[in-house]
């Protein structure tokens, strides 16, 4: 693999890191919960959608929309139904409840669709790419994983800065009690940001589903992901987040260019540590005030 | 007169302090009540119980007649229970105007555009027409204060629930807010509960004085005579009533 060509599947690689990361920055901010579960609740849009294309026998993009909804609906309830009452009690609790959480998604999937790969099909689209010269070559499906994160990414700060229950989002995100009192429902808010977290994730996670296999144990590595991406972006900021994504998706495809596919994963660790030591507040961090 | 606002019998206690000791006060439909007392008497946290922040060991919270001791804060807001926080506590990285925004259609859940009108006025009242697009973490205290008073008075509350919004202001500031506060009741005929240590400032707008201390009222009546009794002198200095 060219070099180039190595940079430019990193910062497509980027676009589907930052699909799941947004989702994990979105529910820490709202209701400071570092939510471990985040990286299995990435894997259920993908056994979702391999039931409903199992059921309707169609294209597996054409499950997209309704894996959203269920998801959408999915994060509601475990928000109200559960975490609703674990952040209240402070981050050990979160951090606790969301790590059996965690536990339990990835056993259950073993339990109901067994530890094989699984993938979704989506016809042809799977193989198809844009050849721009004979060492570098666009995969479509790639390409519209990245521009669907530059969609996700528009329309929620769009959703963030202008409707309603954006503001509720913010004013919630900078002050609790003041949101309390000021006629907010935090318990409805904190519902509707999982559901929404979990709404944008099924996006990159049956996409990831129609572009590779999955498994039940994937959930790991993507959280690491996402965070590293939260992280390096800065938090708060959703373009912050893309950019983590494409800079540690780069650091992933580079290195492996560099050293050998073998390194890819590590290399990505590394770079991103280098970054955590070097600008901890990440590089398009919201100023944050006590 | 009819009741506005009733405690009854509210108890609470942090730990192993009584903090609230079967407080009852009630506040009249437009009355201006100030609420005076040392440092820790309890006055900040009677509010806590008033608007939901603190639930009472013991005791009723009743709101035109209806109790709302177990209605959630979010709910006590929508009902017309409006407060300023003693330090003010802006929501830092919106807007001016989204704060204020945010209290129009959630606490008073208007419309988008009616809300906007609504804004406008208040922003315009509070003397904050020229910040809107400042982000609320950068302002000075004045500001901020005033923000508080803007962002509680956009949820429209029926009670207003102030805490030391003269606290940490300059003479000239504590006037100009006093002037806003009695234009305030002229207009809107809101019912105010006023904490506040800045004692002529009290003096200046409200109808009553209760004093607390210790989690118990203390005494209550025509703001001057009760400033100037023994009884509340002896509670701020510290010695016992002659």
């Amino acid at each position: 693999m060219d070099w180039l060509n190595a940079a430019v599947q990193g910062i497509l690689l980027g676009g589907l890191y930052a699909l799941f990361a947004v989702g994990l920055s979105l529910v820490f901010g709202t209701m400071r919960l570092v939510n471990l579960a985040h990286g299995d609740l990435t894997i259920i849009p993908a056994y979702v959608a391999l039931v409903i294309v199992g059921v309707a026998k169609f294209n597996a993009f054409y499950s997209i929309p309704i894996v959203m909804v269920i998801m959408f609906i999915v994060g509601y309830l475990l928000q109200r139904g559960v975490l609703n009452f674990v952040v209240v009690r402070g981050d050990i609790a979160g951090v606790i409840v969301t790590f059996g959480l965690s536990i339990v998604i990835a056993n259950a999937l073993q339990e109901g669709f067994t530890a094989n790969s699984q993938g979704l099909d989506a016809g042809k689209i799977e193989n198809l790419s844009i050849t721009i010269n004979e060492r570098l070559a666009i995969g479509w499906l790639p390409l519209l994983i990245f521009v669907m994160a530059l969609v996700v990414i528009t329309l929620l700060q769009l959703f963030m800065n202008r409707t309603k229950m954006g503001r509720a989002f913010r004013a919630v995100s900078d002050d609790q009690e003041a949101a309390r009192l000021m006629g907010i429902n935090t318990r409805h808010i904190w519902a509707v940001a999982m559901g929404v977290a979990l709404l944008i994730v099924s996006i990159g996670g049956v996409m990831m589903g129609i572009r590779t296999t999955f498994h039940p144990l994937l959930g790991a590595d993507r959280l690491i992901f996402a965070f590293e991406a939260v992280i390096i972006g800065g938090m708060g900021s959703s373009w912050g987040t893309l950019l983590g994504g494409v800079i540690l998706g780069m650091a992933q495809t580079l290195g492996a260019r560099a050293f050998g596919s073998a390194w890819q994963i590590l290399v990505g660790h590394v770079v991103f540590i280098i970054i955590l030591a070097l600008r901890p507040q990440g590089f398009l961090a919201k100023t944050v005030t006590a | 007169m009819t009741t506005a606002l009733e405690t009854q019998d509210l108890r609470k206690a942090f730990g192993g302090v009584l903090v609230i000791d079967d407080l009852s006060i009630n506040v009249d439909t437009g009355e201006a009540l100030g609420i005076v007392g040392p440092n820790g008497a309890g006055k900040t946290t009677w509010f806590n119980l008033i608007t939901g922040t603190v639930r009472p060991d013991a005791g009723k919270v009743v709101f035109l007649g209806r109790d709302i001791t177990n209605l959630s804060r979010h709910e006590r807001c929508r009902e017309g229970i409006g407060r300023t926080f003693q330090i003010p506590r802006p929501f830092s990285g919106m807007t001016v105007f989204e704060n204020v925004l945010v209290g129009a259609t959630h606490g008073r859940r208007m419309g988008e555009r009616a809300s906007y009108e609504r804004c406008i006025e208040i922003l315009e009242w509070t003397g904050l027409m020229g910040k809107v697009n400042v982000l609320a973490g950068t302002l000075t205290l004045l500001d901020r204060k005033r923000l508080e008073l803007a962002r509680a008075l956009a949820t429209d509350p029926q009670v207003l629930l102030m805490d030391e919004i003269a606290g940490g202001l300059t003479q000239a500031e504590v006037e100009a807010l006093i002037e806003e506060i009695k234009a305030l009741r002229a207009q809107t005929g809101i019912t105010i509960v006023w904490i506040e240590h800045v004692v002529h400032a009290l003096l200046a707008v409200v109808d009553r004085i209760v004093v607390i201390n210790f989690g118990r009222k203390l005494c209550e009546g025509e703001p001057r005579e009760v400033m100037n009794s023994q009884e509340v002198q002896a509670c701020y200095m510290g010695g016992t009533p002659a």
